[in-house]
């Protein structure tokens, strides 16, 4: 089908988007990449009667990294990201998730806030970013109009994050993981590109003596947010290439709450967030105890 | 109520063009209304099948996923401008009437586009690297063996054609 009407605005800086945005309120819908947002307006089942065209916006089309962490502003799309050395370096896991997203003819256009915005159960950055403990940077127009909210507190149901009308995400820091960490992303979908059934990102940090110190991870399209679960208690102390990694699935197993869809059975998911988390807590070991070597 | 028009200049296969479209106007009904270039086939219109797929700046993107306003100023690229500058086929066109790549003909148009950006990139993709390109193109007639094939094949196409120049 064809999208439905709406008013057009095009701003050319950011304080004149928070302007528009503050004016148009609820009836308003910021519109960057547009790879989720435009299916459902073609499907009727969105229709804002304004749109905030952020696309020429140069000011948020950035990337940087810091000794802390690498923040990625609302205009990056994902292939950016997915490629950019630095932040590859920096956070992995970035790379690692990116690259399940969709298809690479999606991921040139949809952007990395604008999937976090969007909060939707089955999308794999806002698991990163609960899993990394990083933050959203909002803005709204007036003094004062900045704030930060952690991811924890960012993700608050299906579709449904803490960004409030008339407010413009500007950006999302993901922290670097502390020195000894690994991290992988494992997920199943049906076919290749389409929303996982379950998917679970895992970072595993080890001591000087390639031991688990500390592991964890975040499980989505399982619950209404992602999950996160913490795996020390099943891994810590452990060696890097032969922990009960086993364990470690049962604890994301037991953690997960999920529901029967027309995908798959609660106990489908719930056997899968077992499974996946085996095979990453696994993978993240490795590839800690390979980051570890390459520093030596 | 009489729908705003919004003055948007793309420049399609290398012809700048100018439109007068109301905001909703995806790029694809743009490029197949306004501009009649009708070889950019829509099927779902919700990005999933990939029979849309055009070049935006060179990269491939959905163009029922874009509206025409929101890529104001952007050099497009369709399926009717990957073919040679004497206007026969292009390699990747060329390769699918080698390969017998297509039956039906409906999704050929986002799987040339897709392909020839691959091929730019990319341009001696193994079989496994061939079907990773195509993973976000459907196809309801071939079951893909020809169209791999086709890929291989266009790769083939342009590394001759690059070594004749």
């Amino acid at each position: 089908m064809k999208p439905p009407v709406f008013e057009y605005h095009r701003p050319g800086t950011v304080d004149e988007a928070l302007a528009m945005l503050a004016e148009v309120g609820h009836d308003g819908k910021v519109l960057a990449g547009g790879q989720s947002l435009v299916p459902l307006l073609n499907m009727r089942l969105a229709a804002p009667r304004h749109l905030v065209d952020v696309n020429w916006l140069a000011e948020l089309d950035e990337v940087s990294c810091d000794p802390a962490a690498v923040r990625v502003g609302a205009l990056a799309r994902h292939a950016r990201v997915e490629h950019d050395p630095q932040a590859h370096d920096a956070v992995p896991l970035l790379r690692q998730a990116i690259g399940e997203i969709a298809h690479a003819t999606i991921r040139n256009r949809g952007t990395v806030v604008g999937s976090l915005v969007h909060a939707d159960p089955a999308a794999e950055l806002p698991a990163v970013l609960v899993l990394l403990g990083g933050t959203m940077e909002l803005a709204r127009a007036g003094d004062g109009g900045r704030r930060q909210v952690a991811a924890a507190d960012f993700f608050l149901g299906p579709l449904e994050s803490a960004l409030h009308p008339g407010e413009l995400a500007t950006a999302a820091v993901f922290p670097r993981p502390p020195a000894g960490t690994g991290s992988a992303w494992v997920e199943v979908a049906r076919r290749h590109g389409d929303y996982a059934i379950c998917g679970v990102g895992v970072l595993v940090t080890l001591d000087q003596g390639l031991r688990v110190e500390a592991a964890r991870a975040a499980c989505i399209s399982v619950g209404p947010v992602p999950v996160p679960v913490d795996l020390t208690d099943a891994l810590g102390g452990q060696p890097h290439d032969a922990a009960d990694w086993a364990a470690a699935g049962r604890l994301a197993a037991e953690a997960v709450d999920p529901e029967d869809d027309i995908h798959a059975t609660a106990a489908y998911r719930r056997h899968l967030a077992g499974v996946l988390t085996t095979r990453a807590t696994r993978a993240a070991a490795a590839h800690a105890a390979q980051r570890a070597e390459a520093a030596r | 109520m009489a729908e705003t028009l919004h003055q948007t200049r793309l420049v399609v296969n290398g012809v700048p063009h100018t439109v007068r479209v109301p905001a909703r106007r995806l790029l694809a009904d743009c490029l197949r209304h306004d501009l009649g270039l009708t070889g950019t086939h829509l099927g779902c219109e919700h990005g999933v099948c990939g029979a849309c797929t055009v070049l935006v700046g060179g990269l491939p993107m959905r163009s029922c996923l874009l509206f025409a306003v929101s890529v104001d100023g952007a050099e497009i690229t369709t399926v009717e401008g990957c073919r040679t500058a004497d206007g026969g086929l292009g390699p990747v066109q060329q390769a699918f009437q080698d390969c017998h790549g297509l039956q039906c003909g409906f999704c050929t148009p986002g799987f040339v586009t897709t392909i020839t950006a691959y091929l730019r990139d990319h341009p001696d993709p193994t079989e496994e690297q061939a079907r990773q390109a195509i993973g976000g193109n459907l196809c309801r007639c071939t079951g893909y063996q020809n169209i791999v094939a086709s890929v291989l094949r266009a790769a083939e196409l342009q590394r001759r054609e690059g070594r004749g120049r």
